[in-house]
């Protein structure tokens, strides 16, 4: 138990070792006596699986051989965001940038760049300033576009660290609002901010806030959405590994404005860093007296306890959640009733997302007029976006909303790969719909999205390029949401499948011409009728196509060809004898004996034995297979 | 009274209770929506679909069953989007239905058909694989047949919110959900009671009792066998439904032609074995309380699903159990015993059947001590649904037959025996024994109000002289269990109970005569069927068991008196822990 001196006491302890963190640039830069350089090893979850923890074990006995221990201060963080880099590894005060680091690497970067004072330029990020000198981390491209307001913490503090979350003014919204706000004005600032549920939906947060707030009974209940499902997504696991305190001091701020004493955490079992460092944040909190009986010391009773879920997509649907928390099949319900009015265990619950929660300490302690002064007239603040698919950067990057989408593309993405032309980005998951490259100068808010066929979703962006074939995307999603129903209602539990089914005879060229309008009708049919939100919305790649691509399906049915060259039984592959030099390699790499010819001749493929596996293509070295 | 709220339903303005749902405020502004997962106070879970309506400001079509009403609210219940979603539905529903119609023995008593034909539905509108299950038969009372389940999820509801008992539930997800048990156990793997209530629920032939109707017309033919049938109290005010008469008539004489018809060899009362019951299950309470060591409250056995839920979930508390067999394991033991030696019929050759409302009585033959004569008691049971499959099968006609009476000489029954149709009947017919046994008078008015009805427990007080026997009455096993749990605290203060394991008792059996939800959610068929038997015993001559007299010649001529060494050779039984997952 530490009493609020206390707490302040490491908070200004910390910020002085915190400051020589570049990124932590509002404190004032102040010599830390003791420790001259900071080691910031990526611990989420992609750059631990490059070994990262290898990495900062080598870096560690390394500095120990050096006897750098006492002025090195190493640490492992939550994501930086550049995943496509990863494993990083970030020095500070100088904040050099790391990039695909090994653990053969790390008695370099000891040697190198912490003993001898010259950084390991190979393994630098390859953005370079005008003179030639690779650019800190803060000035590249990728981090210099975004406003990190969810991602603040990420890549920058220990998270098994609650002293270096309350340097980063940790604690200190709950306990100006326990001091200073009555739980009345807390909703009122958050109402003011236009902060809107970041899980998809977009449902104003104070709004909601004062639903479960107006909710008259003696237990209530706040529950963090942690169960992030849609493909490509990881905001949410992001947050939780490199910033937990965040989501918890939100939830503590949340049950004073609705009058709660229980938190829980509904977080899937696949996210084992977030939960370990969910349970470590939550056990050092106890230990501080920060969450508890009479937390802080200011009267108010709060606690949080895990629930781990197993996966199913389903479960972040709101009632799912709830009755999933409860133990039972994760499945929706009806509403309404709300879960402001009924909710977990039948009383009225308070549910957002991570990246809700994430946004609520700093609109506490900066102000509604701070927040809302960034985004768009109906779109306040920041999104976190996860950029994947036809990308060169791929990884998380924050941005205010109204942020348009080739601003997120071409600057912060770096662009397509290998010079391809940019196609389509779906947003919103499975939920949401591509937006074609005509569109590539959209202000990416709530409502845009939703005014051309797609959606905000959690925030997942895939990327697209003239490979993709537009009918296969939509079938990639279809067959994502096929597999989650939770197979309650009818629609979605049939229907989705029936859909499916229509989809798959277009990509495979048995799908007649009215078909297409069989299937429109079904998706009409499929969200009007479904029950959830899930079935509501699976459609949705498959109409955003057809509004967008519909040349696309017309070419699969009609022409009984694929453009893109991806859908396999409408493709044959030949050789174009005019730049077949007769070399044999596809001969030799073709797995099931379908090239014939002899060396220095035309060779030729049988189509009854081809399995268009493409390594034919692949190896020749004259571009002579054709699609 | 609850607050008001107006709202109009295609233009006709309405004004109902608040919380009421569309679809009842549209009933009450006389527009029916067809429904297939509704079914009122037992299944609310929105997830067929078919009952979607159109709601003014709503982006998306509405499930009007559990849409609650609010003021200003403006109902569509028919437009061409509404229509044509349910149509697509249906047609979908079809798309991974079997449908086996010609030979489903549900056909012509089918929802989804009947809302097929409604909506002029294309069965193969929607093309696509089909999911494949095989048939869980592996116990002697219920089939499921998953190839032909609709996902409706009312056996679920049953079977957790009534019942309590909850041994199924949806597994797998998306297309491949299905209803089973857990870690897809068939259910004889499971703490299943066995009493049908899934059957009496499902739309379509997805659940049905095991048939063995072929076994009583084998016995039939075969001039080696002596058989004899046997119906329950609650079949004859169920089984003329299945004839176009209207829910609770009770068609007795019809009936038992009918089944004369059928060639058995003796056509016997069942109640009179329900007069037998009250004798050694009344003289037992009447022993256990006078004796201090006995354990009370004494419970009723003569229900084998309430038997089996004590059996699995209450195993502590068996002792509390009457050792009495049921009316129809009594029935039997005495057939192939008394009757037997009397008439000088070889027990070997007997085949005793009994028509039951009952499926659990399916199960209940097989227990073990159930053999007095050395020879099961009870060869075949059948349900009241397959005593009228069987005879339409023989083209009887039962509206058709003349009245006509039980065979003698076992034919006879008191209307207190009848009573046992009807949850509190067993408790009523003990309570007219009883109080003349120990007040040596007859009580004041032999209707014993108290313990009538549909409320879910009901408790009483009868004075005896002085002496004041406590009793209870409960019927579903959810309410069972609330007088378990007193049992066990030790706030049990009966001396008696009375426990059914079905809602409404025996009428309601899960082997009676299926009802559409459109007729559940309007019809309280359980007191419909329950108030024929009250009015056959008012006008009986014979209302009280102890003065039945084949009850007291099988007393003189056979069994000395209740409870004696010989009643209980013939008529008791004993009862096992069951383990719930072995």
């Amino acid at each position: 138990m530490k009493t609020l001196e206390q707490l302040q006491q490491i908070r200004d302890r910390m910020k002085v070792c915190l400051c020589n963190r570049a990124m932590a640039g509002e404190y004032d830069m102040g010599a830390d006596p003791e420790i001259k350089k900071h080691i910031l090893v990526c611990g989420g979850t992609g750059c631990t699986s490059g070994n990262s923890v290898k990495i900062a074990e080598e870096i560690k006995a390394a500095l120990g051989e050096h006897g750098l221990e006492k002025e090195v201060k190493l640490i492992m963080t939550g994501c930086f965001g550049l995943c496509a880099k990863g494993p990083i590894v970030v020095v500070y005060p100088d904040g050099s940038f790391y990039t695909h680091v090994k653990p053969e690497d790390a008695r370099e970067i000891v040697e190198s760049h912490i003993k001898g004072g010259v950084p390991v330029e190979r393994l630098l990020h390859s953005e370079k300033d005008a003179s030639g000198v690779a650019k800190a981390i803060n000035e590249t491209s990728f981090y210099k576009s975004q406003k990190r307001v969810v991602l603040r913490n990420c890549g920058l503090i220990d998270p098994e660290n609650i002293d270096e979350y309350l340097a980063r003014d940790g604690y200190l919204a709950y306990e100006k609002v326990l001091k200073e706000m009555s739980p009345e004005e807390v909703i009122e600032v958050i109402k003011k901010s236009g902060l809107r549920g970041r899980g998809g939906g977009g449902f104003p947060t104070g709004t909601k806030w004062e639903f479960a707030h107006n909710s008259v009974s003696k237990v209530k209940y706040v529950v963090c959405n942690a169960d992030e499902g849609d493909p490509g997504a990881f905001m949410d696991r992001s947050v939780l590994e490199g910033d937990p305190h965040t989501v918890i001091e939100a939830m503590m701020i949340a049950g004073y404005a609705i009058g709660a004493e229980q938190g829980y955490i509904y977080v899937r079992a696949e996210y084992p860093i977030a939960v370990h460092r969910l349970e470590v944040a939550i056990g050092q909190a106890r230990e501080y007296g920060i969450l508890g009986k009479n937390a802080m010391g200011l009267g108010h009773n709060f606690d949080i306890e895990l629930r781990l879920g197993a996966g199913a997509f389903v479960c972040g649907e709101e009632t799912a959640l709830l009755q999933s928390t409860e133990g039972k099949r994760g499945e929706p319900r009806q509403r309404p009733p709300f879960p402001a009015v009924k909710g977990l265990f039948g009383q009225p619950t308070l549910i957002n997302n991570v990246e809700t929660y994430g946004n609520i300490t700093q609109i506490i302690l900066k102000g509604a007029e701070w927040f809302a002064s960034m985004g768009t007239e109906k779109s306040k603040g920041t999104k976190v976006f996860a950029l994947g698919g036809k990308i060169i950067n791929t990884g998380l990057v924050e941005i205010p909303m109204g942020t348009t989408l080739r601003t997120i593309i071409e600057e912060i993405g770096g662009g397509v790969p290998g010079g391809k032309k940019f196609k389509a980005a779906q947003t919103g998951g499975p939920s949401g719909g591509c937006i074609p490259a005509s569109l590539i100068d959209t202000k990416i808010d709530y409502d845009n999205l939703i005014a051309i066929g797609s959606m905000m979703g959690s925030g997942g962006l895939i990327v697209m390029d003239e490979d993709n074939c537009m009918v296969d995307i939509a079938k990639f999603f279809l067959e994502f949401t096929v597999d989650e129903s939770c197979g309650k209602c009818t629609p979605c539990r049939i229907g989705n499948k029936r859909l499916y089914e229509m989809l798959d005879k277009v990509t495979k060229g048995t799908a007649e011409m009215e078909d297409l309008e069989k299937m429109e009708q079904l998706c009409y049919y499929i969200k009007e009728n479904s029950l959830c939100g899930l079935g509501q919305t699976a459609p949705n790649p498959v109409l955003s196509t057809l509004r967008y691509f519909r040349d696309e399906y017309v070419a699969h049915v009609r022409d009984k060809k694929c453009p893109a060259g991806v859908c396999k039984a409408l493709v044959s592959y030949k050789i174009n004898p005019d730049k077949c030099i007769g070399c044999t390699l596809c001969k030799r790499n073709c797995p099931v004996n379908a090239i014939s010819g002899e060396l220095k001749q035309t060779h030729s493929i049988d189509p009854a034995k081809c399995i268009k596996c493409g390594a034919c293509i692949a190896r020749c070295p004259k571009g002579a297979i054709e699609k | 009274m609850k607050k008001q709220v107006t709202l109009k339903i295609n233009n006709v303005t309405v004004t109902v209770d608040e919380g009421t749902k569309v679809l009842d405020a549209a009933r009450a502004a006389g527009f029916d929506i067809p429904t297939l997962c509704y079914l009122k106070d037992v299944c609310n879970d929105g997830s067929c679909r078919v009952c979607v309506v159109e709601i003014k400001g709503m982006r998306n079509l509405a499930a009007s069953c559990s849409t609650v009403v609010r003021d200003g609210m403006e109902v569509f219940t028919n437009t061409p989007k509404v229509r044509n979603s349910r149509k697509t539905t249906i047609e979908l529903i079809l798309s991974n239905h079997e449908k086996k119609c010609l030979s489903c023995v549900r056909n012509g008593n089918c929802e989804l058909s009947k809302l097929s034909q409604e909506y002029n539905c294309d069965p193969v509108a929607y093309e696509g694989v089909t999911n494949k299950y095989e048939l869980d038969d592996n116990n002697p009372y219920l089939v499921r047949d998953n190839n032909k389940c609709i996902l409706c999820r009312r056996c679920v509801a049953v079977c957790n919110k009534i019942q309590g008992v909850g041994v199924i539930g949806p597994n797998g997800r998306g297309f491949n959900t299905h209803i089973g048990s857990a870690f897809e156990r068939s259910l004889d793997k499971v703490p299943c009671v066995a009493c049908g209530q899934c059957i009496n629920v499902c739309p379509v032939g997805a659940l049905t009792e095991r048939d063995n109707t072929h076994e009583v017309l084998d016995a039939i033919a075969n001039p080696d066998k002596y058989v004899i049938i046997g119906t329950a109290p609650s079949v004859r005010v169920a089984v003329g439904e299945e004839f176009g008469y209207p829910i609770g008539t009770d068609v007795e004489g019809k009936m038992v032609s009918a089944i004369k018809a059928l060639g058995a060899d003796k056509v016997f009362d069942v109640d009179m074995a329900a007069d037998m019951t009250i004798m050694e299950e009344g003289y037992e309470l009447l022993s256990r309380l006078k004796n201090p060591n006995a354990k009370l409250p004494m419970i009723t056995s003569c229900s084998p699903g309430w038997i089996r839920y004590i059996e699995y979930y209450y195993p502590e508390l068996i002792d509390h159990l009457s050792t009495c067999k049921s009316p129809q394991q009594m029935f039997g033991a005495i057939m192939k015993t008394y009757y037997a030696e009397k008439f000088d019929i070889d027990p070997a050759k007997m085949v005793v059947v009994a028509v039951m409302p009952c499926t659990a009585k399916k199960f209940e033959r097989t227990r073990d001590s159930q053999s007095a004569s050395g020879y099961p008691d009870i060869d075949i049971v059948l349900t009241t649904r397959e005593l009228a499959k069987l005879l339409k099968a023989q083209g009887i006609n039962l509206a058709a037959m003349p009245e006509s009476e039980f065979d003698n000489p076992i034919g006879e029954g008191s209307s207190a025996g009848l009573l046992f149709g009807a949850t509190g009947g067993v408790m009523e017919a003990a309570l007219r024994t009883v109080y003349e046994v120990v007040t040596g008078k007859e009580p004041e008015k032999l209707e014993f109000k108290a313990v009538r009805g549909t409320k879910g427990i009901k408790t009483a007080v009868i004075d005896m002289n002085g002496t004041k026997v406590k009793v209870a009455v409960a019927h579903t096993l959810q309410n069972a269990k609330v007088i378990m749990e007193q049992i066990k605290a030790g706030t049990a203060d009966y001396q008696f109970v009375e426990i059914m394991t079905c809602p409404g008792g025996c009428v309601n059996g899960g082997g009676q005569p299926i009802h559409s939800a459109k007729t559940l959610n309007t019809t309280d068929i359980k007191t419909l069927r329950a108030k024929a038997i009250y009015k056959s015993d008012k006008k009986a001559a014979l209302r009280k068991c102890h003065e039945n007299p084949i009850v007291k010649t099988l007393y003189k001529e056979y069994f000395g008196e209740p409870n004696s060494h010989k009643a209980h050779e013939v008529l008791h039984t004993k009862y096992t822990k069951r383990t719930k997952f072995e």
